[in-house]
């Protein structure tokens, strides 16, 4: 029986073994690894959201999302990345994924749910943008790590300002 | 100092060369960007909101438009107002809030002033300390000078002697009618709050342009497309006049113009195929309704849409995404743009999340063009460093009736020319196509 009194093996998974899972998961985004990024979530079901800086409990289904990708728009958005035709990535951003406040949250069914907070700094042309918010994932444990079955980033800034954009993986 | 009459050279508008430039300095200089402030942005009818954020009785949102803070209320007595958002008192905001709902009055913490929801001020702790010269009745919350209601659209004014909102709209009425025909619209929950370090001017030619589209926006066409399953895009293709392929650009007076005015013979935007795919029966519903209620030949124009246009100065609407756009420098290099989806209330959801589908597909910082746009103009505005080796622009294509070699620029010629108007003479261009 795990710590949480459920008789699978959720409970006995680590808050060291998340933050593991998150930190690389970091370090593949900074390195600009993103085809091994990709491969982190669950081929079919994964997905991948930022609400807009002003309504991050809205429903993706009839509001506006800033990304809202479904496994499809996620690889396509990765192919854009890796093609040289984002022009807003090419030269590409020097990127610093900071994750830290790192919890297992409870779990939703077969996933762990998980909570953190980021700061990911963007450098680009002489400008140091900070992206500033908390991150929601689902994972599911597989072969001693994790598929991500969705990864959520709520946004803390009021808004994109000076940003102006969120065209690489935040 | 410039005072707007020397400006004149800013501009070199060669109707019979066929040569249309434009001196970079208007994307820098700090005075230019004052008299903008002036004879633009101060006397101009300005996109301030929709009242689908902020529908019922005590609903309100706040906003800065035209460099001013506002409320914009839906008062207790059924009036939409916009006012100042500033206490009559020592001036702080009074409505610190982005939005609310069910509010009986607006209170100042500062000195505990309170305002009803129409702005009159119903509440001064102390009051006995003010002589009879305190007048409390003409203390309420500054309404704007002017504030006009178009189906929903809220526009307002600060230039309290500006022509009525009809006269300014020229011709622009019927097309933004025809964008508005959709159905029942409102603008969706989830705002597109950004920036671009670039002047706004960037901002009105980039959103008109179609010459950019095949360039910066190729991974849209070769990459998103065939990845939703739809053909790749071909942007540069150029069909005949009168068709929106043919760039039936179309002044609209006082610096108003379509890229694309709706016409029954225009091949239908992308979006369509694009929802027929992805929400076919419930698309073909919707289509079925809007015959029922226009004919089938009004129908196409609404449903295909009337391309991207822009109401001067700075309100841009692109049909093929429901897209609503202002933009508000606040330096020469420096804007901020709230962009929104504008839609049908009575999509059925299929239909409501196909739209968004394809919205999010091209536009805001995190769609798969927008960003490529932003980068662009950030960029452009990097190269106006060398402004005073490398003067000046060039906006010349299609003039002189040049129908070949893809999309021309007459959009961006005839905002220049109302702007050059406004800064020189404080008065509309008399004419400002080709």
């Amino acid at each position: 029986m795990a710590a949480d009194g459920h008789a699978d093996g959720l409970g006995a998974i680590t808050r060291q073994q998340v933050e593991d899972f998150l930190f690389a998961e970091a370090e593949l985004l900074d390195e600009w690894k993103l085809a091994e990024w990709l491969a982190l979530f669950d081929e079919e079901r994964g997905s991948f959201f930022i609400p807009t800086t002003d309504a991050p409990d809205a429903d993706p289904n009839t509001s506006l999302y800033l990304i809202a990708d479904d496994m499809t728009r996620l690889r396509t958005r990765v192919e854009q990345l890796l093609s040289g035709l984002t022009w807003a990535e090419n030269p590409k951003s020097r990127t610093n994924h900071m994750v830290t406040n790192v919890r297992i949250a409870g779990r939703e069914g077969e996933a762990l749910l998980v909570r953190a907070n980021f700061v990911v700094f963007r450098m680009r042309f002489q400008n140091v943008d900070p992206y500033i918010g908390k991150y929601y994932y689902k994972l599911l444990p597989r072969d001693g790590t994790f598929k991500i079955l969705e990864r959520r980033a709520v946004l803390d800034l009021e808004a994109l300002r000076p940003h102006g954009k969120v065209s690489f993986i935040v | 100092m410039l005072d707007g009459s020397n400006t004149a050279a800013l501009i070199n508008d060669d109707r019979e060369e066929g040569l249309f430039r434009v001196h970079r300095s208007v994307f820098v200089d700090r005075e230019i960007f004052e008299l903008e402030r002036r004879l633009v942005f101060d006397r101009s009818w300005l996109f301030a909101g929709h009242i689908s954020e902020f529908p019922k009785r005590g609903d309100f949102i706040t906003r800065h438009v035209g460099g001013r803070p506002l409320i914009l209320v839906h008062s207790d007595d059924g009036e939409v107002r916009a006012l100042l958002n500033t206490c009559r008192h020592r001036g702080n905001l009074v409505c610190r809030d982005l939005k609310g709902s069910g509010a009986e009055h607006f209170r100042c913490f500062y000195h505990g002033w309170i305002y009803n929801t129409r702005g009159e001020l119903k509440g001064v702790p102390g009051e006995e300390a003010y002589s009879d010269a305190f007048d409390r009745e003409a203390l309420g919350l500054e309404p704007v000078p002017r504030m006009h209601n178009h189906r929903g659209l809220i526009f307002v004014a600060f230039d309290p002697e500006i022509e009525t909102f009809a006269s300014y709209m020229g011709d622009a009425l019927p097309v933004i009618d025809n964008t508005l025909d959709l159905g029942d619209m409102e603008f969706v929950e989830g705002q597109f709050k950004y920036s671009m370090r670039a002047n706004w001017k960037l901002l009105v030619e980039n959103s008109m342009d179609g010459y950019h589209a095949a360039f910066t926006h190729e991974r849209f066409a070769t990459h998103f497309m065939p990845a939703m399953g739809m053909r790749e895009l071909d942007f540069m293709r150029r069909g005949p006049p009168g068709t929106r392929r043919g760039g039936d650009t179309r002044p609209l007076g006082n610096g108003h113009v379509t890229g694309g005015y709706p016409s029954p013979d225009r091949p239908m935007h992308p979006s369509v195929a694009f929802l027929e795919k992805f929400a076919g029966d419930e698309m073909e519903a919707y289509r079925q309704k809007l015959v029922q209620q226009h004919g089938q030949e009004r129908a196409n124009l609404i449903e295909g849409g009337a391309g991207n246009y822009l109401i001067f100065p700075n309100l841009i609407i692109i049909d093929g995404w429901r897209v609503f756009r202002t933009f508000f420098p606040t330096s020469p290099d420096y804007m901020e743009i709230n962009g929104w989806a504008c839609l049908p209330r009575e999509d059925t959801p299929g239909l409501r999340k196909a739209r968004l589908e394809w919205y999010l597909g091209f536009q805001g910082p995190g769609g798969f063009a927008t960003p490529d746009d932003v980068e662009g103009l950030e960029g452009c505005q990097m190269g106006f460093a060398a402004h005073k080796e490398v003067e000046w622009s060039d906006i010349s294509r299609g003039m002189k009736g040049n129908t070949a070699g893809g999309p021309g620029e007459l959009q961006m010629r005839v905002f220049w020319r109302e702007w050059n108007a406004r800064i020189t003479t404080g008065r509309h261009a008399p004419y400002t196509g080709d």
